[in-house]
């Protein structure tokens, strides 16, 4: 039983992870109507930055506001230098760009700051949380500010002007041009948005995992998977789904015998797929109807 | 002319042809040596998953110009042509192919990673052009009769593995012993020496759990070997997750004697970003001076190794393990060229390789050093342990060896 | 949150490409059948090594375009399929020591079967969603084959080393009249193309036939296909079946040519290269599968050559380029080509 809990709270720590990353796959779906493979490597790529600006001598919050602004201008330069032009290329083509994007970020980080890990501080301190020794404080903190984010995208998206054209602009790209939504510029603006969650995803997890040029590889399937078990249109379902991802991984390695521990990962992404399999849109996604 | 003169001349070269036809008779080389030049290649994966390791193969390629600056060995200057597999063991055998048969080098020195050169093993073999101080710990490099163009360089693991097993039984006859390993060649080899060390004992080990390199944390597996109640948690971990671990160790309050594997023993890559407050009393073993370490700054071997850093390479994070490590195993390729003099054939390479006598690289701790003869192609055996206090490893007892 | 449904108009993914472009002409087929079968007289025995890599990898692209330029079906998880194949061939020419030509078609079928039973959970998928589980199945496929039940059979995490055939007898006793002595790099690399070519013409056949008219008429508009009759679910299965035959077919030759298998040499990396080998080649135009395999084997090395340190960025930069210029691949260099070609001959 004891072990059946600590393995539940390991899991939500590490699904916060997920979810944080899965908010900012959700933020670029919602803008350009695919997943950026590139996503995670715009991640680390700004935390990196946070990180030197620390080593020169800034403090925390201050390196965090800067890394924030920097990452959305450079997710709007990204989108108009190199994913503007690829506009009318096929879908295929683009997702090949979001490869070489990829190699270009990986490589340029490993040449700069090298491959050695590094220590990255964290503002809420790593002591046991309210007495737990299975979450931390920073873990806290990470949850703390992955609702807070949820919150606000949520509202964006729902209640302000340029949240509801940024969606109609990535669902209905004819109808919103129609009405008068510059949709080329909603695209860029979702990019500048989603580079910024991806920071901020990348400097609360950077704590946790260390920072290095690969940190982010492998959380991005996470990310990915959480986000899509939730529903890539909800930024809800795509929290909840990084929880449900990092609790069904620990509770599948540690309960399924023989191959559980060896296949924690297969099995937790079999599970995800038999639920989209059944609900195809996740689970809090709304459901899409095709026309002719 | 006058007669005296011509036969002056004659005779004069007559003395140069022969002493030029001797020397040829001296000189002996295969595909890849000349009188000039000196071709080596290498593998190492400058991109992809291992890429951190792309150093060793940077700092070889710097240590290599510091040779030719100094005027080459015995004349004759290295090329050092080294080539990107991303850590694949069908690039590797690619570009294995490539130095072989188009750039026609003499050997390939220090091939990185157990699956690469378990790929390009049999080729070199088959073609007899040396496969020299490969860069893995796996135990399978050291079978002169099968391989006799194969050699390792480093500490096998599971020779290393069975040093642990050994302070176990003789300190902690009693000891409970929870194990988290990289489920890849690594993790395994070293999981069996641990074993083989343990022998009957082995039931000491009452929970192992194996991480994929892809899992982002390792905190689950952490939570999962705490409860099963262990005092000793043996870490076969590389950097990254050694330091994950030894964190979260220290935020769960679990207070077992922790030993850690030799890969992940650095100062500077892992100690460091993982505090130093929570690494006291870890355990390990080590054959190699640690460049962050305070302890060897007025070393005369680290002396010149820091020297070659500030002329040769110096971008190099001197933190880095693997820095050291090029610089050690570059070193001993040197050695090895400059016993072979004139006679740069491939089978003279493997036999002056398989010659070494008490070589000591700059880079090895004090006591070890590096012996092979044509039936023992392992050339460090020794380690010795160490104790993690203050901010940086204090040795302890005596040089062992791991055979 | 909402019980709103989205309408939504989905264009194809993939945009429909006349089955007459999807080839080459004869003429051309011929030209290029000469000069694979002529260029290994001329080059050293790691040239045709790597032109051996470039047909298998050629196979792996092709049989990815069947699957998403035939069936507008999207896969990441190629490298799954392609390692099933070479772990097939790898076990049953070392274990159960079968000739290594007759593992192919074991290899085939094996992967055939297991694209067919991943095609029908696929079935219901779609888009980012059939994206994310075949990127699941290539992140899984390393650790299902070093999964320690598997040990005996797969070598676990060491991997199982594989002979390379010597040429058969009979070549050799033919060569022997001229004096000449065939080396295993170039029986194996005649081998390969021979299988190449026929798998190359039967898929140009497939697509031509009526289930590569179902396959178009899936990938053009699924709810139009099902409704003049077209059995989608058995045709969608279908493509994931010949294309995971095709894989295996080259994941088998891979093995052999490289003569080592491990669970390193087939993660997603290799998946995410023969993604951009087909799109580098133009997604639906079968000729370009070489094209693109061509880009996945040498840009890389042409990247390193330029930079150590920064070859991947060199890689991407090059990619960027390559995607610039000609967004839909080889295949818009090819059909300018033939603009050009048509327009000369008017004159």
């Amino acid at each position: 039983m004891d072990l059946l809990l600590n393995q539940i709270l390991a899991g939500i720590s590490t699904g916060a992870i997920y979810a944080c990353m899965a908010l900012a796959v959700v933020m670029i779906y919602q803008a350009i109507d695919h997943l950026n493979f590139a996503q995670g490597e715009m991640a680390m790529f700004s935390t990196f930055i946070s990180w030197q600006l620390m080593q020169w001598g800034l403090p925390y919050w201050v390196a965090f506001a800067i890394t924030l602004v920097l990452s959305f201008i450079g997710g709007i330069v990204i989108e108009r230098l190199l994913f503007k032009p690829l506009a009318k290329a096929p879908i295929l083509t683009n997702v090949a760009g979001f490869i070489a994007l990829f190699a270009i970020l990986n490589s340029s980080a490993g040449l700069i700051w090298d491959f050695t890990i590094k220590e990255y501080p964290t503002p809420f301190g790593s002591s046991p949380f309210l007495g737990s020794q299975l979450i931390s404080t920073h873990q806290a903190g990470m949850i703390g500010v992955t609702v807070l984010l949820l919150i606000a995208l949520y509202v964006f998206f729902r209640y302000t002007r340029i949240g509801l054209a940024m969606r109609a602009a990535a669902s209905v790209p004819e109808s919103a041009r129609l009405v008068g939504i510059n949709t080329s510029w909603m695209i860029a603006l979702g990019w500048g948005m989603a580079a910024a969650i991806g920071s901020i995803a990348g400097m609360l997890i950077a704590p946790v995992v260390f920072l290095e040029p690969n940190m982010m590889v492998s959380i991005l399937l996470y990310g990915f998977a959480a986000a899509v078990l939730g529903g890539l249109t909800s930024p809800f379902g795509a929290v909840i789904g990084g929880f449900l991802v990092g609790i069904i991984e620990n509770l599948a390695g540690t309960y399924i015998p023989g191959v559980g521990n060896e296949l924690k990962l297969p099995i937790a992404l079999a599970l995800i797929i038999t639920v989209l399999v059944i609900k195809p849109a996740g689970l809090f996604g709304r459901p899409v109807v095709k026309r002719v | 002319m006058t007669l005296s003169k011509r036969r002056l001349l004659i005779a004069a070269i007559a003395v140069g042809l022969t002493s030029t036809c001797n020397a040829l008779a001296q000189k002996k080389y295969d595909t890849g040596a000349t009188d000039t030049e000196i071709k080596i290649g290498n593998i190492m994966p400058y991109s992809g998953p291992a890429s951190a390791y792309g150093v060793i193969g940077k700092t070889e390629a710097a240590y290599f110009n510091k040779i030719n600056a100094e005027g080459g060995i015995n004349g004759r200057k290295i090329k050092f042509i080294s080539y990107d597999d991303s850590y694949s063991p069908p690039k590797a055998v690619e570009q294995a192919r490539k130095l072989v048969e188009s750039d026609e080098v003499l050997l390939i020195f220090n091939p990185l990673g157990t699956p690469s050169n378990t790929a390009i093993q049999k080729y070199m073999n088959a073609k007899k052009v040396p496969q020299l101080f490969v860069a893995t710990g796996a135990t399978k490099w050291d079978e002169p009769k099968q391989f006799p163009w194969t050699m390792g360089w480093q500490p096998s693991y599971q020779g290393e593995a069975r040093i642990y097993a050994k302070y176990l039984l003789k300190t902690k006859p009693d000891a409970k012993i929870a194990v988290l390993y990289q489920n890849d060649d690594f993790g395994k080899d070293y999981l069996k020496g641990l074993k083989d060390g343990l022998g009957a004992k082995s039931s000491m080990i009452i929970a192992e759990e194996g991480y994929e390199t892809s899992e982002p944390s390792i905190d689950g597996h952490i939570v999962k070997l705490k409860a099963s109640g262990a005092d000793v948690f043996i870490s076969i971990t590389t950097p990254k997750f050694a330091a994950q671990a030894i964190k979260k160790l220290a935020e769960m309050n679990w207070t077992p004697l922790h030993i850690l594997t030799n890969v992940s023993a650095s100062v500077g890559g892992v100690i460091k970003p993982a505090g130093f407050e929570n690494s006291q009393g870890i355990l390990s073993a080590a054959y190699a001076k640690d460049g962050a370490d305070p302890q060897w700054n007025n070393d005369p071997g680290m002396k010149k190794f820091f020297d070659f850093l500030a002329k040769y390479y110096p971008d190099a994070n001197k933190l880095d393990g693997s820095v050291v490590y090029g610089y050690g195993a570059a070193q001993t390729m040197v050695k090895v060229l400059q016993m072979c003099g004139d006679d740069l054939t491939r089978a003279n390479v493997m036999k002056q390789a398989a010659s070494l006598k008490d070589f000591t690289p700059d880079t090895l701790l004090p006591g070890i050093s590096i012996n092979t003869s044509p039936t023992d192609f392992a050339p460090i055996k020794q380690l010795q342990m160490m104790r993690f206090k203050g901010e940086k490893w204090e040795l302890f007892g005596d040089i062992i060896s791991s055979e | 949150m909402s019980a709103v449904q989205e309408v939504v108009t989905e264009a194809p993914v993939i945009e429909a490409v006349p089955k007459r472009a999807m080839t080459l002409g004869a003429g051309t087929s011929l030209v290029m059948l000469a000069l694979l079968i002529l260029v290994p007289f001329f080059v050293k025995n790691f040239i045709i090594f790597q032109l051996t890599m470039l047909l298998v990898y050629g196979l792996a692209v092709l049989a990815l375009n069947i699957l998403t330029g035939g069936s507008g079906q999207f896969s990441l998880g190629q490298s799954a399929f392609y390692a099933v194949g070479a772990y097939t061939s790898a076990i049953l020419i070392e274990n159960a020591g079968m000739n290594y030509a007759l593992t192919l078609p074991v290899a085939g079928f094996i992967c055939f079967l297991f694209g067919f039973l991943f095609g029908l959970p696929a079935l219901r998928l779609s888009g980012v969603y059939l994206a994310l589980a075949t990127f699941a199945l290539a992140t899984a496929m390393p650790q299902i084959l070093k999964l320690g039940y598997l040990e005996a059979w797969t070598g676990g995490v060491q991997g199982l080393v594989v002979t390379k055939p010597d040429p058969p007898d009979i070549v050799q006793g033919v060569l022997a009249w001229f004096h000449l002595k065939m080396s295993q790099d170039m029986w194996f690399y005649y081998f390969t193309l021979a299988i190449t070519v026929a798998i190359y013409v039967l898929s140009l056949n497939l697509l031509r036939s009526r289930s590569g008219r179902a396959f178009m008429a899936i990938r053009d508009n699924e709810i139009a296909a099902s409704a003049m009759g077209v059995d989608v679910a058995l045709y969608k299965t279908l493509a994931f079946g010949v294309s995971a035959a095709i894989t295996g077919i080259a994941g088998g030759l891979g093995a052999i040519a490289v003569q080592f298998v491990a669970p390193d040499g087939y993660t997603i990396t290799l998946a995410i290269s023969l993604f951009l080998g087909m799109v580098v080649g133009g997604v639906g135009w079968l000729p370009g599968s070489i094209v693109g395999s061509a880009f996945i084997i040498f840009v890389p090395n042409i990247a390193e050559g330029i930079s150590k340190g920064l070859s991947g960025a060199v890689f991407g930069v090059i990619l960027f380029i390559v995607i610039f210029l000609v967004p839909h691949g080889a295949r818009q260099v090819a059909m300018v080509a033939q603009h050009l070609l048509g327009r000369l001959k008017k004159r």
